[in-house]
């Protein structure tokens, strides 16, 4: 399983990276895109709306689902990835470049909560059937 | 081939209706065509070939198993259709008054009245035309209950990650916000988290017990109570309904408001996409929003003939009654949610299930409910001795379970999808596949009361045939199927580039 240790998670299958002038950049899992399989759609949120920790923004659909992508933390909508809508496959390729939106955080800090890798990979242990 | 492809400029057969021009002087020249619509032209023949030839290439429950999970696929008896299509059924206008209906709105009613029996429900409405229409009638229910005592805060449905994917979109068609919850290891739902979503702002939970999981929900007593204390309303989505017909009653459990897909439980034909029939049943204080029409039973002094006649039912077979039935209208049910259909809902489907209760009786219910779970919990037991892994093996299977190929894709590389394509090649039809998306590389396999040992211990053989040959040959499986009349589609393609309109090729 490819869980890149630099990011951070949520247990809802979302990364999280923290940029360098402290945006994030968020995009699903290796894991998220295996259960999903095939992507056929991706809806992402407006730029410019500002979303609670937790909130539904973004969808993914695949062959066999849609899934809903939450917003990690709260903050507002600085970017979106528009090459998804032309090339969703791109997140079954490359899940970690095939970012989806990017946030700037409301409050620095609140990325710091996030799960780390190890984390990360227990909830994914957990869920195994 | 479409039947546009075989036709042939001119070919067409005589009319066996008789022609008459209509008269178009009323309606303006701009508004009129000025081309012949275009329609395929092919002899009677043609037609006949074509159609034949079609569903000839149909996988169906009249040709092979059919365990899809969660769809309740079982055998459709020939009875209800010759009975529910007798002259007196077909020839009945809908607009007609209801005095020279009487025999349909018994039958009507004398479903309602079994329905309540079976789902512990104290009134009934049969006119969702679809399980997704009943869910709708049902939450627009709650709804009317909620605004009715002025309790308008409440803006939440709470649904179980575990449910079909047509309970959260009826919540949002019905205007609420989805709160989901979590599903705990053995499959029930998570009664902590359950208790945490709770609040003044819940209007209702939705459902399904047996879930989709395959399990009986075992703490439904907590999770009433949670909801009731809360204020909340409890919907049953009757999907799997099949499982406990004749053995426990929805009602029994607490909840307020359920559906029942008729087209699964009470077998009639599915499968293409319809008709369906999702009856709703409620709770006494949600009976005032029933959608319309309902069918009412009242004294008259006009004599009339039996409702049930012969053959189809027992009890007062011939007997005269001095019954009178009729339709409900807003005059009696002034808060009703309204009309789901034009007239009085898919007719021919309830009539089918109404004859289906009939001829199972009560004690035929029960015999469903039983060998239902008997022959999942065999199938289970026996795929498990395969080398299958089961996604709950701790517990009971219902009338469904889960099997989950992630251990088989691991050590092989042959997945869910895999083997339901093989299983095609086998004469089988494939159970659903990756649903529930909680367990991954699912299959969802359900095979009902109608199949016979001889019949699972067959499908168990051909997954065993499977199940060596992931390990053997697994090219051979991730090549399947090879005997149907289409290899393997590519369902990414066809839901990136939807394509749904037949055009005319350019000359």
């Amino acid at each position: 399983m490819n869980i890149p240790s630099e990011l951070k998670y949520t247990p809802s299958h979302e990364w999280i990276r923290v940029e360098a002038d402290g945006s994030i950049t968020i995009g699903i899992t290796q894991h998220a895109q295996e259960l999903l399989g095939d992507m056929v759609y991706v809806e992402a949120p407006a730029v410019g709306r500002s979303l609670n920790a937790g909130e539904e923004c973004a969808v993914v659909e695949s062959v066999k689902a849609a899934a809903d992508v939450y917003a990690p933390v709260s903050g507002t909508v600085t970017a979106i990835n528009s090459a998804l809508d032309s090339s969703p496959e791109a997140i079954n390729s490359a899940p970690y470049d095939a970012w989806i939106f990017k946030m700037q955080p409301a409050d620095a800090n609140a990325v710091n909560a996030l799960l780390d890798a190890a984390a990360y990979q227990a909830v994914v242990d957990s869920e195994a059937h | 081939m479409l039947i546009f492809e075989r036709s042939h400029p001119s070919r067409r057969n005589a009319a066996q209706a008789p022609h008459a021009m209509a008269d178009v002087k009323s309606i303006p020249a701009a508004l009129l065509r000025q081309d012949a619509p275009l329609l395929p032209e092919a002899s009677e023949m043609d037609v006949v070939r074509h159609y034949t030839n079609l569903s000839q290439k149909n996988f169906s429950i009249d040709t092979h198993f059919y365990p899809l999970g969660s769809c309740t696929m079982k055998y459709n008896p020939r009875a209800c259709n010759t009975l529910a299509m007798l002259p007196n059924f077909l020839a009945r206008h809908p607009l007609a008054p209801a005095h020279t209906g009487q025999g349909v709105l018994a039958c009507l009613y004398d479903l309602q009245e079994i329905l309540k029996e079976v789902t512990g429900m104290a009134g009934v409405s049969l006119m969702p035309m679809a399980g997704a229409q009943g869910e709708f009638a049902g939450i627009a229910m709650i709804q009317a209950y909620h605004a009715s005592r002025g309790d308008t805060a409440r803006t939440e449905i709470i649904v179980p990650d575990a449910a079909h994917g047509t309970n959260p979109a009826t919540a949002v068609m019905c205007g609420y916000k989805v709160r989901e919850i979590p599903t705990n290891a053995d499959g029930d739902v998570d009664l902590d988290a359950l208790r945490a979503a709770v609040g003044p702002q819940t209007a209702g939970l939705m459902l399904t017990n047996p879930s989709t999981l395959g399990v009986f929900e075992t703490h439904i007593e907590d999770i009433k109570h949670i909801i009731h204390n809360a204020g909340g309303l409890l919907y049953y989505d009757g999907a799997n309904l099949n499982a406990i017909l004749g053995k426990v009653k929805p009602g029994d459990m607490g909840f307020d408001v359920i559906h029942s897909n008729l087209h699964k439980t009470f077998a009639t034909p599915h499968g293409g996409g319809g008709p369906g029939a999702g009856a709703v049943g409620v709770a006494a204080r949600l009976l005032p929003f029933l959608p319309l029409p309902v069918v009412a039973k009242s004294p008259s002094s006009v004599a009339l003939p039996s409702p049930t006649g012969r053959g189809v039912g027992g009890e007062g077979a011939g007997t005269e009654s001095t019954a009178e039935y009729r339709y409900l209208t807003e005059a009696d049910l002034p808060l009703s949610i309204g009309h789901l259909s034009a007239f009085t809902g898919n007719i021919g489907v309830l009539l089918r299930a109404y004859i289906y209760a009939k001829m199972l009786g009560a004690d035929g219910m029960h015999r469903v409910a039983e060998f239902a779970t008997l022959n999942a919990n065999y199938l289970m037991a026996e795929l498990q001795k395969v080398g299958y892994r089961i996604a709950f093996p701790q517990r009971r299977a219902s009338h469904e379970f889960i099997v989950s190929c992630k251990p088989l894709k691991d050590a092989t590389g042959i997945s869910a999808m895999d083997v339901a394509k093989r299983l095609l090649d086998k004469g089988y039809h494939p159970p659903t596949t990756y649903f529930p998306m909680l367990v991954p590389e699912c299959l969802l396999i359900e095979p009902t009361e109608t199949e016979s040992k001889e019949t699972l211990d067959a499908f168990v053989a051909a997954m065993k045939e499977i199940w060596d040959e992931a390990h053997a040959t697994p090219d051979l499986v991730k090549g399947a199927p090879y005997t149907m009349p289409v290899r393997r589609l590519d369902d990414v393609k066809a839901a990136r580039e939807l394509d749904l309109t037949w055009k005319v090729a350019q000359a």
